[in-house]
């Protein structure tokens, strides 16, 4: 499995999100300027952590007209599968490749500690690596992952089996104090319609290391790696 | 070469020059200085550039040692780690621009330390801070913690270093002057660290960066002298911090630094393009001339006065290698900072500004940096306090007091804190906050660096003398705590008017304490900043040093923290407890006196324990580990059992509330499942040792059969600071 990373200025989570993918696919993923046009060939592509364009205007806005992003849509129209974390979520909902967007925190802070996070559906190429139902323990780091949509979206998004993970406690249950960031259905992942776009607030890639405090985000790089190969 | 007709003696004082300074300007350039001139001499010579109180007592610092690659007079300190590494890092104070205006004051600071880490060919990997605010009762208080606390988040957090430790304490004594104190560790290789000395006369001289804007004029001198009320107008010499754009220079910086472009490299902090001008000239022994018509500036109208001591943020100052320029063009616009070439050193030994075809100044370099004024200020130390009378104290319910100490504001709980900055991107985060030190690993090395800021300033204004030993020793426990081997430290030196004989007295002797405790605990001083005028209407802050020590780990997979782990095993205290309750927290807290003596510091038994207490740890004997410190032991067992959320049953304990909650120095508790065998290495090594209970339940019991849950303790210790700022 061979991944792209694209960097935008203000990335900061990239080598976090490399030294993850590496660790599960044994190879250094692609480095991708924002400014480039052209996209190497790759199973994956992701948009790493941050604040692309220091979050000037609005998170992620800025980044989502990047020249290189018309490559990434084009990509993920043929059906390239796309990983966007933190500021990379914002950054898909912002180009308009994943619905809603990302408000901020109920408490107008920024927070970073370890969140619990349940699996809604171990039927994608992203959380295949886990259990439905699952309750994984990932931190986060951010002031904006408050998800809103309007009722019918939101609706529409639990329909079709499009909600990868909502915010919970350690039991797995959905409670107001587990959904920290006050988001719509404690929502904090998505899929789009081929559920192969997901754009998730957490940060798997930094719980993947016994030694970092850890590994419950290992299931999520593994789960990518088995299913492109 | 014309003299300013408007530069008067009462113009240079209003620039913080006295009268004998300013004869001084005139004698070294035989003529009245212009304004442009004045303003480069009153930022070079201001107390906050030129150390001009503090020098005498600075060099008296040890500074060396087999691992120091480069002390004092850079950037930052660079340390040796092994494998080719090395280790940058400094701490600095943005103390009167966060009282000021908090959030860019703080931002500012951090940007501003960050820049002196990777000016020297380093990569940030952690940020740390020291604060002390005031009382929390004064109606300042809750906004400046507010604001600095949101300043050093959306600085840190952008820029993608993570904020790993820190501190942060109260005391009325800060209620008009907040310290800010910021700390950068950066990882480099050894054989490419970049210094600042300009060398190759006709080599050009590059401007990158941020563009410069009239904020921050003369900071450097505001941040010299006294406030008084009228501290609000002097808003607009804050600077305005940018951290996108600081993010961007680091990668810039670094991406051409991998190359041979750079000669020499130093960022614009305090008194911008004067101080890195004439330091990167005067290091060099050589002269800079500059066209200030090219310096990208973002306002029209810039004079000659403003576009030197502009102090706007995320700038540096490069010598480049001839011919380079167009290398270092294009990874500065790939970037998308501003790049231009400003001037080129010369041999003249002179400082030339020139603009709009005219000359704007002509200083001799040499003498403005070597005939700077020095001053050895007179000291008159206040009389020692008398030993306190514990016998006399009225006997209390020790749990009573726990509960009352762990919910006071320098003991609570600071996660409402450090929850708000990211500490863990770049992925190397190995200990999070909240413990006695930082743990941060260096890549894939397997090593890691163990970082913490230290500083008892009740102590230092009790006995400077011994609160300068006791900061340091202090600092290099929380190392040891850890199973690291201390390897340097920065300090911050944080106090008043210096021209007041009893504050330069506390300078003196902290410095003092300190050089003792560096020489017998091999810990040098390798960086650091001072910040004196500490003063509001005549009123100093407690004298606060501040250290940041930083400490190797081979193995980071053996570094231990403070929470208790398993059921069963022992908790054993080491090091002799006396039950000395002088300028303890106990006293303030719960007698409400600061009175008496700090306590003593056995420096031969602090580096016998702490040496100890590694080897164990090495040895993989110790699973929880805490240094005893502020509200002594009873406190530090309450703190490793809410970090493990663990009960302890405790069997024996040194006497009355003065054995448990008295703060005697060296003293560290061990939880392990092999007692026996570190009970019997202690008494091989003549350390004092002694089971004091075994983990298990989920209370904190003491010998008498008294008792109090530990998810109680956690509440009370985690309740004061969100309720305080939810207050108001």
């Amino acid at each position: 499995m061979k991944a792209a990373v694209i960097i935008f200025p203000g990335s900061n989570r990239e080598r976090d999100v490399c030294t993850a993918l590496k660790r599960a696919s044994g190879k250094d993923p692609a480095i991708v300027w924002h400014g480039d046009t052209e996209l190497p060939a790759a199973d994956l592509i992701v948009l790493p952590g941050g604040f692309a364009y220091g979050d000037y205007l609005r998170c992620g806005a800025m980044a989502a007209h990047s020249p290189i992003m018309r490559e990434v849509k084009a990509r993920a129209a043929k059906g390239t599968p796309v990983l966007g974390i933190c500021n990379g979520f914002q950054v898909l909902t912002e180009a308009g490749m994943l619905p809603g967007a990302l408000l901020a925190n109920r408490t107008l802070s920024f927070v970073c500690r370890d969140v619990y996070l349940r699996v809604e559906t171990s039927q994608t190429m992203f959380t295949c690596g886990y259990e439905t139902g699952q309750a994984i323990r990932v931190p986060v780091a951010h002031g904006e992952g408050n998800y809103t949509a309007d009722p019918a979206t939101l609706d529409r998004l639990e329909g079709e089996g499009r909600v990868a993970f909502r915010y919970c406690s350690a039991e797995g249950e959905l409670t107001d104090e587990g959904n920290f960031n006050g988001s719509a259905r404690s929502i904090a992942g998505i899929l789009n319609e081929t559920r192969t776009v997901l754009g998730m607030m957490p940060h798997p890639e930094n719980v993947t290391d016994p030694l970092l405090g850890g590994t419950d985000g290992q299931g999520l790089f593994d789960g990518i790696v088995s299913a492109l190969q | 070469m014309k003299g300013g007709s408007n530069v008067t003696p009462a113009l240079a004082a209003e620039m913080g020059l006295s009268a004998e300074e300013f004869a001084r300007v005139e004698s070294i350039l035989g003529r009245t200085p212009n304004l442009t001139e004045l303003g480069v001499f009153s930022a070079m010579w201001s107390e906050h550039c030129s150390y001009k109180s503090s020098k005498v007592w600075l060099k008296t610092l040890p500074t060396e040692g087999p691992r120091v690659i480069c002390g004092p007079g850079e950037n930052a300190g660079v340390v040796d780690i092994g494998d080719g590494d090395a280790v940058v890092f400094k701490i600095e104070s943005h103390n009167h621009p966060s009282f000021i205006e908090p959030y860019q004051g703080a931002a500012t600071g951090v940007g501003g330390i960050l820049r002196d880490v990777f000016t020297m060919g380093a990569r940030p990997i952690a940020i740390l801070n020291s604060l002390r605010f005031g009382s929390p009762d004064h109606p300042k208080t809750r906004h400046l913690v507010s604001g600095v606390v949101a300043g050093i988040g959306g600085y840190g957090n952008c820029v993608g270093v993570p904020t790993v430790g820190g501190e942060c304490q109260f005391h009325p004594s800060y209620n008009g002057n907040i310290l800010v104190n910021a700390m950068c560790v950066g990882l480099a290789r050894a054989d490419r660290i970049f210094y600042s000395a300009a060398s190759g006369a006709g080599n050009p001289v590059i401007y990158v960066g941020a563009k410069t804007g009239r904020d921050g004029i003369h900071g450097a001198t505001m941040a010299s002298a006294e406030f008084d009320d009228s501290a609000a107008e002097k808003r607009p010499t804050v600077q305005v911090g940018d951290p996108f754009t600081e993010k961007l220079l680091i990668e810039a910086c670094l991406e051409l630094m991998a190359g041979d472009a750079i000669v020499a490299i130093q960022d614009m902090g305090a008194a911008g393009l004067t101080s890195s001008a004439v330091e990167m000239a005067g290091k060099g022994g050589l002269g800079i001339e500059l066209d200030l018509d090219r310096v990208p500036t973002r306002e029209t109208g810039m004079i000659p006065y403003e576009i030197m001591l502009s102090e706007s943020q995320e700038r540096m100052l490069m010598v480049l290698r001839p011919g380079s320029e167009p290398e270092a063009r294009r990874v500065f616009e790939k970037w998308e900072l501003d790049f231009a070439v400003i001037g080129h050193v010369t041999e003249t030994g002179r400082l030339i500004l020139k603009m709009h075809g005219e000359l704007a100044a002509d200083i001799p370099v040499g003498p403005l940096v070597t005939e700077a004024p020095l001053y050895n200020r007179p000291t008159q130390a206040r009389l020692k306090p008398a030993e306190i009378d514990v016998s006399a104290l009225p006997t209390r319910d020790p749990l009573d007091c726990l509960k009352k100490l762990l919910a006071c504001p320098d003991l609570a709980s600071k996660r409402w804190i450090w929850e708000r900055y990211d500490h863990l991107v770049m992925g190397n985060t190995v200990k999070r906050p909240g413990g006695d030190a930082a743990v941060v690993r260096v890549n894939d090395s397997g090593k890691a660096l163990v970082l913490s800021t230290d500083c008892t300033p009740r102590y230092v204004r009790a006995d400077p003398e011994t609160g300068g030993m006791q900061a340091i020793a202090e600092s290099w426990r929380n190392l040891c705590a850890v199973g690291a081997t201390p390897l340097a430290l920065t300090d911050n030196m944080n106090f008043g008017n210096p021209e007041k004989p009893e504050i330069m007295a506390e300078f003196a002797g902290a410095i003092a304490g300190m050089r003792a405790a560096c020489l017998a605990l091999d810990y040098p001083v390798v960086s650091g900043n001072v910040s004196l005028y500490n003063e509001t209407s005549g009123s100093a802050i407690l004298p606060t040093p501040v250290i940041g020590g930083v400490g190797l780990i081979a193995d980071a997979a053996k570094a231990v923290d403070l929470a208790l782990k398993r059921e069963g095993n022992a908790l054993i205290l080491l090091g002799a407890t006396k039950g000395h309750l002088g300028a303890s927290l106990y006293l303030r807290e719960i007698e409400g006196r600061e009175d008496g003596a700090p306590p003593f510091v056995d420096l031969a038994a602090e580096k016998r324990n702490g040496d100890f207490v590694r080897g164990l740890i090495e040895s993989e004997l110790v699973t929880a580990c805490h240094d005893i410190s502020d509200g002594g032991l009873l406190v530090a067992i309450a703190e490793m059992a809410m970090a493990g959320d663990k009960g302890v049953a405790l069997e024996a304990l040194p006497a009355g509330n003065a054995g448990l909650f008295g703060e005697d120095q060296g003293r560290y508790l061990i939880e392990t499942a092999s007692p026996d065998a570190i009970l019997d290495a202690a008494q091989k090594a003549g350390i004092p040792a002694q089971r004091i209970g075994t983990v298990g339940g989920s209370a904190l019991t003491l010998p008498s059969g008294d008792a109090i849950s530990v998810p109680e303790l956690i509440s009370i210790n985690e309740a004061w600071l969100p309720a305080y700022m939810a207050g108001g």
